[in-house]
């Protein structure tokens, strides 16, 4: 007979949580203002007004399908590519509607960068694809693209591992290295927000343990926002956690009273897990 | 122990009649259809042999080196005529690569709706069009206003004989590329024409250069359209803008003549061609194996 199973981000009570609930909320990096999103008929995302805290980590949760990654695809308008997306209401960067007349979107994903669900290296060597952002927006002396290399795979945790073949493929990576460089990649541009879709889902728990530590680490110099369907990486990771169903945020708050008190019934049954 | 169903175990059953039947028509079809490949791949390599057998015969060093002399007259050979065939191809992969490789970009990454239907349609149109239609095509648009035929010409049909193939090879080639790498350079700022051309199309580099090595080996072996474009030439020729000498168009020329000494020397010109054709399709392969190696 095995053991009940035990929820661990309930076990030890608030303490195991990233930060206590009775910090005083950060000010806000991005906003979205009565957001809508859609695809041809489908209205995957409802009207959603959430604020994103600078130098937080804010985690959204919610069962498959719920919009989350739709509306983290949302705040830099990576929509743009699908041509059947349609995006409405205002998402704004330090009160700048990124949505706006006049902004390129390029800028906007330059300083609201993404790591994706499954790592997706260039097909290049390990430094060409750290420097490959910032050759591209314009530093061209090698010994400052070195130090960029360097800097960025120090942050990311990856340099010790990297560092004595820079110049081989970043094919030959493991999976949770590649993560890490597209994390280093993404350092390398010097973005203010980064944007992170569920980057651990397809990491065995060591590689993921990794990538969490790194993602606590961020919140130093970063907005971080990070979708996720474990509820255990949330409570581990995040300072906010807002919670989505069916193409609604049902609630938002610090993740230790959304975890421990959740306010709404359907926030609850999703945290112990009666569905999902 | 024993079930209702048989009352022997499970693989001592004996077969119906209708599970004979089956097993059967399946023999018949794997004989059949091993007998079939098994006759094409042998009337493949009786071509290649019986070429070699009456090619090697009639190589000799003069034949690569020397222009073709008059019948009966020793040391002829088909320099010119290799030369020519590097000058005609080379001018139309100069012409056809980046048309098609940026029709390939164009229809991979950006062509939507009714536009790039239409260009897709009219590349696979163009693929099936006869070489000798083509032909005549540069002929009127650069042998008549010109009064005069031209390697040049010849390239301008090699070059639209060869545009398909590289459209669609650079086109699914690029398609493959996965959409997260795209998405990954815009995640970080980069615009679409720098993932583009930085990213994307170096990723898809070995499809390709495949592409274009099989383009190659197929309009090196074509004849017809040289028949009134390059005309051909009996001595050394560099000038594009003159009648050249071109191997296919030798062979084709020596095979028809009534010289025992020019049949020698056509099969040992078909030999060269399907050596040089062979050598493409086999690097074609060898880059493609070599893929997504950074």
């Amino acid at each position: 007979m095995p053991a009940p199973y035990q929820f661990p981000y309930l076990v030890g009570g608030a303490e195991t949580l990233a930060r206590p609930a009775s910090e005083p909320r950060p000010p806000s990096k991005m906003a979205t203002d009565g957001l809508n999103v859609f695809y041809g008929q489908f209205h995957a995302i409802k009207h959603v007004t959430l604020s994103l805290p600078d130098r937080r980590v804010s985690a959204l949760i919610g069962p498959s399908g719920c919009g989350k990654s739709t509306f983290l695809r949302a705040l830099n308008r990576m929509h743009d590519l699908t041509p059947e997306a349609r995006v409405e209401g205002s998402v704004t960067l330090d009160g700048t509607d990124i949505y706006g007349p006049g902004i390129d979107p390029v800028e906007v994903r330059h300083r609201i960068g993404m790591v994706f669900q499954r790592a997706n290296p260039f097909p290049k060597s390990i430094f060409e694809n750290v420097v490959f952002g910032p050759k591209v927006h314009g530093e061209r002396r090698h010994r400052e693209l070195i130090e960029i290399c360097e800097r960025s795979l120090v942050k990311a945790a990856l340099w010790d591992e990297v560092k004595d073949r820079l110049n081989s493929s970043a094919l030959g990576l493991s999976g949770g290295q590649q993560q890490r460089l597209c994390i280093a990649r993404q350092l390398a541009v010097e973005p203010e927000v980064i944007l992170m879709d569920e980057p651990a889902s397809a990491l065995d728990p060591l590689a993921t343990a990794k990538i969490e530590d790194l993602i606590f680490a961020l919140r130093r110099d970063y907005a971080v926002v990070i979708v996720t369907h474990s509820m255990q990486q949330a409570a581990r990771v995040s300072d906010l956690t807002s919670f989505f169903l069916l193409g609604e945020m049902i609630e938002t708050g610090p993740t230790a009273e959304v975890f421990t008190h959740p306010t709404d019934r359907r926030t609850e049954d999703y945290i112990t897990g009666r569905f999902g | 122990m024993t079930t209702t169903r048989s009352q022997l175990p499970f693989g001592r059953r004996p077969l119906t009649a209708h599970m004979r039947w089956r097993y059967g028509w399946s023999a018949v079809g794997v004989i059949g259809s091993g007998f079939c490949a098994g006759l094409a791949a042998s009337l493949l390599l009786l071509i290649l042999g019986y070429v070699a057998i009456q090619g090697v015969a009639a190589l000799n060093p003069a034949f690569l080196t020397h222009v073709p002399r008059p019948v009966g007259v020793p040391g002829a050979g088909v320099a010119n005529g290799i030369v020519g065939t590097f000058i005609v191809v080379g001018i139309a992969v100069a012409l056809a690569t980046p048309v098609g490789v940026f029709t390939g970009i164009y229809l991979a990454l950006f062509g939507r709706g009714r536009f790039a239907e239409t260009v897709r349609f009219l590349a696979d149109v163009l693929s099936g069009i006869p070489s000798i239609a083509i032909g005549l095509f540069a002929y009127t648009l650069f042998v008549q206003p010109f009064r005069h035929f031209s390697a040049l010409s010849a390239s301008l049909a090699f070059a639209i004989l060869m545009l398909p193939l590289i459209i669609r090879t650079a086109e699914e080639s690029i398609a493959r590329v996965p959409t997260r790498v795209r998405e990954g350079a815009l995640a970080l700022g980069i615009s679409t024409y720098s993932s583009t051309i930085h990213i994307i199309v170096p990723a898809a580099r070995a499809g390709i250069i495949t592409g274009l090595l099989l383009a190659i080996a197929r309009v090196t072996g074509e004849t017809a359209p040289l028949l009134f474009t390059a005309f051909g030439s009996q001595f050394w020729e560099l000038n594009p803008t003159n009648p050249m000498a071109v191997l296919a168009l030798q062979v084709f020329t020596y095979a028809i003549s009534p010289y025992e000494d020019w049949h020698r020397q056509a099969w040992a010109g078909a030999f060269l061609l399907i050596v040089a054709v062979l050598i493409l399709n086999v690097s074609a392969r060898l880059v493609l194996r070599n893929r997504f190696e950074a």
